[in-house]
């Protein structure tokens, strides 16, 4: 079986994308920390349920981003293929 | 395979299809799926407000049902520009409610089999342009020059301006951030649903509704949502503290 230059290049991609999909770990962390807070927020003032959840979700989204950066990095480097 | 995820190219995994090539100035540009599909939200948007419009004509005292779900929508995004815009929601207000619709109907168009016109980088790159645009001109017109060139340098006094490429660039990021967060989220989104019925097949019957809420709905109300609202917290920055 012969492997050529670009064979390995796909290949090691296709670990790179598995790798860069490790920054997802980041932003779960991230909004676990929001929702426990969010809890106990809701735990200590019940009235202001509303205004929290919003507060939070907000949060959540924004600190997403940097595991949504992961996944276009390993979208990239599976489907655009930019180093063949 | 072309770097079809990201450009509107044609010949890719994820649903983009180019339907009519045609060149400007040598370069080979293609009309994709996401210009027609934009089309159809666009147009859909404004049939919509046609009939809104003709209905608010003969308003009656007391609402009926169509009036009463369009006050409600007016007010509500009202409410949402008033809370986080304050004294300057009357400039914005137009323009926030206007792409609040846009990317709400964009994104829900995934649930008619549409491939929603947000996952394709060309557009949300555009939205947030148009943002970054905004925020800059209203800065040059409310701030003077020296507190922007103090604004610029902030950390370290303005006779030391060392801190100031750093800024510039946190000001580029804004623009790149916004896009890449509501692409990538409405994309992944897309490429999971994509991958659920191309795998699963004729298993894939009922049960990818739950999945579809999650998504469609709930993620691309969020994502709406966190966009128009980081669009308005910018912008209100950018007036400076007068």
């Amino acid at each position: 079986m012969n492997i050529t230059g670009e064979d390995l290049i796909k290949a090691c991609s296709a670990i790179g994308a598995g790798l860069a999909v490790i920054a997802g770990i980041g932003p779960g962390i991230g909004q676990g920390i929001a929702a426990g807070h969010g809890a106990s927020a809701v735990g200590r003032n019940p009235g202001a349920q509303g205004q929290i959840m919003s507060t939070m979700l907000l949060g959540q989204a924004v600190a997403e981003t940097t595991g949504l950066y992961g996944l276009v990095v390993a979208l990239l480097l599976l489907f655009v293929q930019p180093l063949v | 395979m072309t770097g079809g995820i990201l450009l509107a190219s044609s010949d890719t995994v994820d649903m983009i299809q180019g339907l009519v090539k045609y060149k400007v100035f040598g370069q080979e540009v293609w009309l994709t799926t996401s210009h027609v599909c934009i089309l159809i939200v666009w147009l859909s948007l404004v049939i919509f407000s046609i009939i809104a419009n003709r209905k608010l004509k003969h308003a009656t005292e007391v609402p009926d049902t169509f009036q009463n779900i369009l006050e409600l929508i007016v007010s509500l995004l009202d409410g949402i520009v008033e809370g986080s815009m304050g004294k300057h929601a009357k400039v914005f207000g137009n323009w926030i409610c206007t792409i609040f619709c846009f990317i709400l109907v964009s994104n829900l168009s995934g649930l008619v089999g549409l491939r929603p016109p947000t996952a394709d980088y060309g557009t949300t790159l555009a939205l947030a342009l148009i943002t970054f645009v905004c925020i800059h001109v209203v800065k040059v017109r409310h701030q003077s020059a020296k507190d922007i060139w103090i604004d610029k340098c902030s950390p370290l006094p303005p006779w030391l301006p060392i801190w100031m490429p750093i800024n510039i660039i946190s000001d580029i990021a804004v623009p790149i951030s916004m896009s890449l967060r509501l692409f990538a989220n409405v994309l992944s989104g897309t490429i999971i649903m994509g991958l659920v019925y191309g795998l699963l097949g004729k298993f894939a019957l009922v049960w990818p509704a739950a999945l579809h809420v999650y998504f469609d709905i709930f993620s691309g109300a969020i994502q709406t949502y966190v966009f128009c609202m980081l669009t308005m917290t910018y912008i209100n920055q950018s007036y400076g503290d007068n």
